[in-house]
């Protein structure tokens, strides 16, 4: 996929993009400043929408500032920007798992990067946060987003600006998940009970995130953003999947 | 072997202080104190931690931390922050599940064996957590 005489000008016009990205990422997060702290007053230190908003426009500019950008180094270099000017957790969740998760763009932005570089960031997320789906975290939005992202690339075949539109559905989805339980993870889990009804700032801001890329990926192809949801029907499930035979073992279930 | 030792807190003055009680113990031990978020507020940064971190392990020189660092951290973000700078850096490093201070003072004085390791010390920084007062 890569590697042909353009690969100098593909990787160029890539890392302009991401860089456009990450652009559009920091002016909707300064407009969701308020918001964001809104949330997080409710349930935790009131910081995540300033610290977002700084850390985001200093990204911005490090990233604006590169000569001759490939997806890689935005990535780093984003990361990296995060992890010192955001404060608390988020520094490292956002900032760090983005230097991580960079290294998977190193042969440019594909389908199949696209998809490593979201398995690996949630990992890290995980990892570093010790949190998983139903902590009422970020991960959350996170991981149904990265799971029907890969899903509708690797088995359902789609457009990867189609599969990035049913993970930013995936995602909100995961957002509104957050509301009704419990925090367990967080500032927000020494609430206990208190936490739920409350929305999450960090999967609210992830969320915010994915509809910008989703937004700068459709601008770039010069398409509309697909009309689609995260349960919408894809591709019949032709393959070996007859009637009756749901005994399929959930992963990791043994 | 030596071992040093990295001191992680959101306040640059309280990892200093931890370093000066701990330095006490310390002997030839290398230590150094990491902290604040880098505009005089309250916080860590993952780059300042991974240059402590350079500061402290093995360079070449006499006193170098050959057998790598202990790396002491306070709460929350700190613990993420210390876990990614070691991730990024080139220098040997764990993290003690151990109380910041106590934990710091305990690992001085166990890298001053001469028999000393990473984990030796690592689990002696541990064992502070056992500590009782009263």
């Amino acid at each position: 996929m890569s590697g042909n005489d353009e690969h100098g000008d593909d990787e160029h016009d890539a890392g302009e993009a991401v860089v456009a990205a990450v652009e559009a990422v920091a002016e909707r997060i300064e407009a969701e400043r308020d918001h964001l702290t809104d949330l997080d007053s409710a349930i935790g230190d009131a910081d995540h929408g300033g610290n977002m908003a700084r850390g985001w426009a200093k990204a911005a500019g490090a990233a604006g500032d590169l000569e001759d950008p490939d997806p890689e180094a935005v990535a780093k270099t984003v990361g990296k920007t995060l992890m010192s000017e955001v404060g608390g957790a988020s520094g490292p969740l956002f900032g760090g798992s983005l230097v991580f998760a960079g290294a998977e763009l190193a042969d440019g932005v594909t389908a199949e990067t696209a998809v490593a570089f979201a398995e690996t960031y949630l990992e890290k997320v995980e990892d570093r946060g010790d949190a998983r789906i139903g902590d009422g975290t970020m991960v959350d939005a996170l991981t149904p987003a990265v799971h029907t992202f890969k899903k509708s690339i690797e088995v359902d075949d789609l457009e990867p600006l189609e599969a990035l539109a049913k993970a930013v559905d995936a995602a909100e989805r995961g957002v509104a998940f957050t509301v009704p339980i419990r925090a367990r993870k967080g500032r927000a889990s020494y609430l206990g009970w208190r936490s739920v009804g409350h929305q999450d700032p960090g999967a609210t801001s992830t969320l915010f995130i994915l509809e910008e890329v989703l937004e700068v990926a459709a601008d770039r192809l010069d398409a509309e953003v697909p009309e689609t949801d995260a349960t919408s029907p894809t591709i019949p499930d032709d393959a070996e999947s007859e009637p009756g035979s749901d005994d399929a073992t959930p992963e990791g279930a043994e | 072997m030596t071992v040093g030792l990295v001191v992680v807190s959101h306040s640059a003055r309280a990892a200093e202080g931890i370093v000066e009680i701990a330095a006490e113990m310390a002997g030839e031990t290398r230590i150094e104190a990491v902290g604040g978020d880098g505009r005089g507020g309250i916080g860590t940064v993952p780059d300042d931690i991974e240059d402590a971190l350079a500061a402290v392990g093995d360079d070449g020189g006499d006193s170098s931390a050959d057998d790598g660092v202990v790396v002491l951290v306070d709460l929350g973000s700190a613990v993420m922050n210390a876990e990614v700078a070691i991730e990024l850096s080139d220098v040997d490093a764990v993290i003690a599940d151990a109380p910041v201070l106590e934990g710091a003072v305990n690992a001085a004085v166990a890298a001053t064996d001469p028999s000393t390791t990473l984990e030796s010390v690592r689990e002696q920084a541990e064992a502070a957590s056992e500590i009782s007062k009263v």
